[in-house]
């Protein structure tokens, strides 16, 4: 009878404490939140920003631009990350760009297909050209991967390239650059667009315009596609967030940025 | 306190009987509360936008495009009704074959292998099966009849293995229920083995089979996880079985993460939506198996 006192005793102490530590934030904590397309690279931030400070922690999190756009609105997190440039109500954010970020159009290594205008990505993504033939590519229907609606990358496509005119309906849609990524790699006859950070063997980039998606033509403005990474507060950032964007911004945060195949802004 | 010292345990007793008592009603009560909660909230979130745009273009429009206004939920209805039907038209044939099997023919042996498998089926997560999809059925999907691969076709033969289990062990549950002179009297009158699994067992077991066809049916229309992973998402009426196709559970969780304002409540829509046919399923399950219980 005794122990079994204790012991609930013990689980009500445990359960009236319990949410006090699950608190977020309790004492020294950074938290990001917002685009998927800056969160690896907030992640890597991150672990090399707490090597130096032991004592403060910065927690990472995802939810996509507008989300971490409004949690940073409501305070749920010091800093937002937005893939996108702010609009509308937002506007009264203060937004520092801490690198950019180029978007590629991808397609399967086997596609033939080198080099494309934008014009010609912005009509097979409206589905008037559905066939790779006329892109010089073999006589089989394209199969047009996009992201999802709300999607910091969609946004800067739609911005980027298609203007007024619509994805159409009949488009492959996932919710990650990784899955777009994962479709294009598995199908010849796929096209999709990514973030150019994230290309890698499994898929290529195609030349927009003439230019080839890298870096130095990003740079000489050469390349299009490219859309700023934010990291949003409100108000002047101050204290830990001040910080941590003076190291992304720091020779040491723009180098890691290089690395990891954005482009630096300082 | 100044009682004889028997009483007051057996008061104790008594006091914890009630206390037992009162602790599992609470209980009880929150299961029923977390559904009230669910609806009300679902509900609340979900049907002012309905309202303010108009039912006829929520659920007749076919346009979505939610950073345009445009909430048309009709491609991702009858999305939902598309694989729902191609999963059954592929997990209800296997699903009562394999009860006839098992409840008729197999011997104890076979049966002891068989259903624990079948109820292993069961326990495996979705994501494994969208994953086996994305990895095998989709490359051979595009492979063999060309097409991006991620497609009806896919969605409706994960989904139709996904609700095997559910098939099986329920149908399973209605043929052991038919009393065993029924089998008897129908041998005796000379009738095959396959016969009287036509003629005799299926009809006196049809309600609780059909019982187990709707909550399979069930199933396959809320199943998010592996369907994302293989129906291709496309918000348009799928062309052809080949072609991509995004249901309703689909269309949430895929646009959740990024959603805010109208947007976000028009995905809360989507869950109204949803929500009322698998309300509507449900009760029709347990319309037939009551009256299964009733009249055997």
């Amino acid at each position: 009878m005794k122990h079994r006192r204790t012991a609930l005793l013990l689980f009500a102490l445990v359960v009236a404490f319990s949410p006090a530590c699950r608190r977020p934030g309790g004492g020294s904590e950074l938290i990001l939140a917002g685009s998927t397309s800056i969160q690896p690279f907030a992640d890597k931030w991150a672990e090399v920003f707490m090597q130096s400070h032991p004592d403060f922690g910065v927690n990472v999190q995802g939810g996509g631009s507008s989300a971490g756009i409004q949690a940073c609105k409501s305070g749920a997190c010091q800093i937002g990350m937005s893939s996108r440039e702010l609009k509308g109500d937002e506007l009264d954010l203060v937004a520092v760009v801490i690198a950019r970020d180029g978007l590629a159009v991808v397609v399967h290594p086997s596609n033939p297909v080198r080099a494309l205008r934008t014009s010609d990505v912005k009509q097979i993504f409206a589905g008037d050209i559905m066939s790779w033939r006329p892109l010089g590519g073999p006589d089989k229907r394209i199969t047009v991967v996009t992201r999802e609606e709300g999607s910091g990358t969609r946004g800067a496509f739609q911005e980027l390239v298609m203007g007024k005119t619509r994805i159409f309906r009949g488009a492959i849609t996932e919710d990650s650059n990784g899955t777009v990524r994962e479709i294009v790699a598995n199908d010849p006859c796929a096209v999709g667009f990514i973030s150019l950070g994230l290309v890698n063997e499994q898929v290529r980039a195609l030349d927009l315009d003439g230019a080839a998606a890298t870096d130095e033509n990003i740079g000489n403005g050469r390349y299009k596609l490219v859309r700023p990474f934010l990291f949003v507060s409100r108000g002047e950032p101050a204290g830990r967030a001040r910080e941590f964007i003076d190291f992304v911004l720091s020779a040491a945060g723009q180098e890691l940025v290089r690395k990891e195949g954005l482009l630096p802004v300082r | 306190m100044a009682g004889p010292k028997k009483a007051g345990a057996g008061n104790r007793l008594e006091r914890n009987d009630r206390l037992i008592r009162l602790a599992l009603l609470v209980v009880a009560f929150s299961a029923v509360s977390v559904l009230l909660v669910i609806t009300v909230f679902i509900v609340g979130q979900g049907t002012p936008i309905m309202f303010r745009y108009g039912f006829k273009s929520f659920l007749a429009g076919s346009d979505w495009y939610p950073s345009e206004k445009l909430f048309g939920l009709w491609p991702m209805i009858v999305g939902s009704l598309f694989v729902t039907a191609g999963a059954l038209a592929i997990g209800v044939p296997f699903g009562l074959s394999c009860a006839i099997v098992l409840t008729e023919f197999a011997s104890k042996r076979v049966r002891g292998l068989i259903k624990p498998v079948i109820e292993l089926l069961a326990g495996i997560p979705s994501v494994v099966y969208g994953f086996m999809g994305v990895v095998i059925l989709v490359p051979f999907i595009r492979r063999t009849f060309g097409g991006p691969g991620l497609s009806v076709l896919a969605a409706s033969i994960i989904l139709g293995v996904m609700i095997l289990p559910t098939v099986i062990s329920i149908s399973v549950d209605a043929l052991q229920a038919v009393p065993p002179s029924y089998r008897e009297g129908s041998i005796a009158l000379g009738a095959t083995r396959w016969q009287t699994v036509k003629m005799v067992l299926f009809p006196a077991a049809r309600s609780g089979i059909i019982a187990s066809i709707i909550l399979g049916m069930g199933r396959a229309v809320g199943e998010t996880m592996a369907t994302i992973m293989i129906a291709g998402n496309a918000a348009e009426i799928p062309r052809s079985l080949l072609a991509p196709v995004r249901t309703l559970t689909s269309n949430v969780a895929l646009e959740m993460g990024y959603a805010t304002g109208e947007h976000r409540e028009a995905l809360f829509a989507t869950g109204v939506v949803l929500f009322v046919i698998i309300m509507v399923l449900n009760t029709i399950a347990n319309a037939t198996s009551a009256k299964r219980r009733k009249a055997p």
